[in-house]
């Protein structure tokens, strides 16, 4: 089933929650919200799944109208950060509430439950209380629920933020399968770049209740419109510096400098703003290439997470972040040269629209 | 092992104040029971731990004497119907004030409580007024009707609780798994706040079963309740003290029966900060 916005905003209180928003979604497309806490993501799943009104603009299903259709006859799933399922009913009849609500026959709950319950392991669990059951289990029951459903539209919002992260982990991978095979129009709702890196499709990513870009993830990802999608897009937080451009060069004042590239040919010489993701920045020029240029700052801080290494340091009144695999350690204060990928190298205009 | 040698070390002077409280407040108790047990004459006759010519004359009377077990059966009528119309228009009003914000909602709510602060006493005569005017005298529905004042109040205030624990997500699951709101109501907001159902029926019961004021005004022969029966005790024959004993005794017993089914329960009621 397609979705489309049209000209959707909501104000609550006179707080404006969406700003005026049209966005397409295809039939079948597994798409993702990206934003931070606030940005809107939940309202938007809200009003697509008409648990709220539009304060203005409409909703559309399948080329149809159905801005005041109620949440009953929508078709829809849905499942919540928190773990919500039925308190009183056995983990079986939670899976069932949607069939058995939709009047379908005995055997038929029967086989379809077993199946959910098979593909999501919760097969040993189904005469159980839902209570006695671990946070992973119940979040996979919310899940089944959804899934068992065949809904045509199925609506995630962070399902996966409180789950432990190896449980997280391994959801993420099974999730897009799950729902590739069950022909559903899909809208994951998350805070989190890497999660919508993962889960492939469509991305939309949202600042102060606005979409900021819509399209596919790697395109998003690799070229993104402006300064905030790459902002939003980019976990450690994206480096920024000016830049400024004079004949065929540019250059960090007092930094770098490097050729100028294909995109910058003919445009007037002044200053422009550059973004750098944090793993474009290595610790060491192993390549040689002349494709890196060397940036020196230094080191406020040496976060090992893992088996990467994340090193914030100060490069001429910016703060910046390297992100790198294997340990390193450096101590504060220290002077170090870091290798700034130029093929990685994001840059924009003075009022953020990309320069591609 | 550890914790089962600790509890046989409590050494006995711990022991000693809970033990003196629990036989205070069990002494009435036994009291009512032992009289329950003896002739009104021995009541009357002297001081005695232990009844010396025991009898269930006191209970064979009143269950065989209309005036007295009908006194039972009234009382009982006007509690069950009161319980089940309090909780029943307790239930969407509690959800209303749990799920919705209204112009004057918290006022409102507060407002309700205060209905609580006033003493029956003040809307006897207004109620004996009114239903005498309206043909409700005398009958269980009057009483019944009288005590929702008080009992849907208390009622909402506890259910209220119980309903703010629910997350509002599981309302808006099941209409997104297509319940209509009647059938998620029924199905599964209800058995999801069952103990606070159970806890506000409890409470409600209990007032209605201790009530006399009310009950006693609204009422005189077809409805009379046993709290009245019990307070007119004085007949031709003086006061029969062992009767009314035998009677105290009974009275004890359906808030007994009652407690000892929500009594799990009633602690949340409790750290709700709603009863």
């Amino acid at each position: 089933m397609s979705v489309e916005l049209k000209n959707v905003s909501k104000i609550v209180d006179g707080m404006t929650h969406i700003h005026p928003t049209s966005l397409s979604l295809e039939d079948q497309d597994f798409n993702v919200l990206l934003g931070a806490t606030l940005s809107g993501k939940t309202t938007l799943l809200r009003l697509m799944a008409g648990l709220e009104r539009p304060s203005s603009g409409e909703v559309w299903f399948s080329g149809q109208d159905v801005t005041h259709v109620s949440v009953q006859k929508r078709n829809i799933a849905m499942v919540y950060q928190e773990f919500i399922n039925y308190p009183n009913f056995s983990v079986f009849n939670n899976i069932a509430s949607p069939l058995k609500v939709a009047g379908k026959k005995q055997d038929q709950i029967r086989r379809q439950v077993g199946e959910i319950a098979e593909l999501l392991k919760l097969s040993e669990f189904l005469d159980r209380d839902v209570a006695s059951l671990s946070g992973g289990q119940q979040q996979r029951i919310a899940l089944a629920r959804a899934l068992v459903k065949h809904a045509s539209l199925v609506l995630l919002d962070e399902p996966l933020a409180n789950l432990d992260y190896k449980l997280r982990e391994q959801l993420r991978e099974e999730l897009p399968k799950l729902f590739a095979a069950s022909g559903s129009t899909v809208v994951y709702a998350t805070s989190e770049p890497e999660e919508a890196l993962m889960l492939g499709g469509h991305v939309a990513t949202l600042h102060e209740g606005r979409v900021v870009q819509y399209g596919k993830t790697t395109d998003i990802y690799r070229r993104p419109e402006n300064l905030e999608c790459a902002r939003i897009f980019s976990h450690p937080p994206i480096n920024m510096a000016k830049i400024v451009k004079s004949n065929d060069l540019i250059s960090i004042p007092g930094i770098a400098g490097w050729q100028c590239p294909e995109s910058f040919r003919g445009r007037p010489d002044r200053e422009y703003v550059i973004g750098v993701r944090p793993h474009h920045l290595s610790l060491t020029n192993m390549e040689n290439s002349d494709r890196h240029v060397a940036v020196s700052g230094t080191v406020q801080l040496a976060e090992i997470s893992g088996s990467s290494s994340l090193i914030h340091m100060r490069i001429d009144g910016n703060d910046w972040i390297s992100e790198s695999g294997g340990i390193h350690a450096y101590s504060m204060g220290e002077n170090i040269n870091v290798y700034m990928n130029l093929d990685g190298c994001l840059y924009f205009d003075q009022d953020g629209t990309a320069i591609h | 092992m550890n914790s089962n040698r600790r509890t046989a070390a409590i050494p006995l002077y711990r022991l000693l104040v809970p033990a003196i409280y629990i036989l205070f407040l069990m002494l009435p108790i036994y009291w009512l029971l032992s009289m329950s047990f003896k002739t009104t004459n021995e009541i009357l006759g002297g001081f005695s731990f232990f009844p010396r010519d025991f009898t269930l004359e006191n209970y064979i009377e009143i269950f065989t004497d209309p005036t007295w077990y009908r006194g039972y059966l009234n009382s009982i009528t006007y509690v069950v119907i009161n319980t089940v119309i309090s909780v029943t228009f307790a239930l969407p009003a509690a959800y209303a004030f749990s799920r919705y914000r209204f112009l004057g909602d918290k006022h409102l709510f507060f407002w309700l409580l205060t209905n609580r602060m006033a003493p029956p006493a003040v809307f006897a005569l207004p109620f004996f007024q009114l239903y005498a005017a309206i043909d409700l005298y005398d009958t269980h529905i009057a009483v019944a009707l009288a005590h929702c004042l008080f009992n849907i109040p208390l009622a909402v205030w506890i259910l209220e609780g119980f309903m703010s624990g629910i997350p509002k997500q599981l309302d808006e699951m099941a209409y997104v798994d297509g319940y209509s709101f009647p059938r998620f109501f029924v199905k599964i907001f209800m058995p999801a706040i069952a103990s606070g159902i159970g806890v506000a029926a409890f409470f409600c019961f209990m007032y209605s079963w201790v009530e006399m004021l009310l009950s006693k005004t609204l009422t005189s022969v077809a409805a009379k309740s046993i709290a009245a029966t019990m307070t007119r005790t004085a007949s031709t024959a003086g006061y029969e003290l062992g009767l009314l004993a035998a009677a105290g005794a009974l009275t004890i017993i359906p808030g007994a029966i009652v407690i000892y089914f929500v009594r799990n329960y009633i602690a949340k009621g409790f750290s709700l900060g709603r009863v």
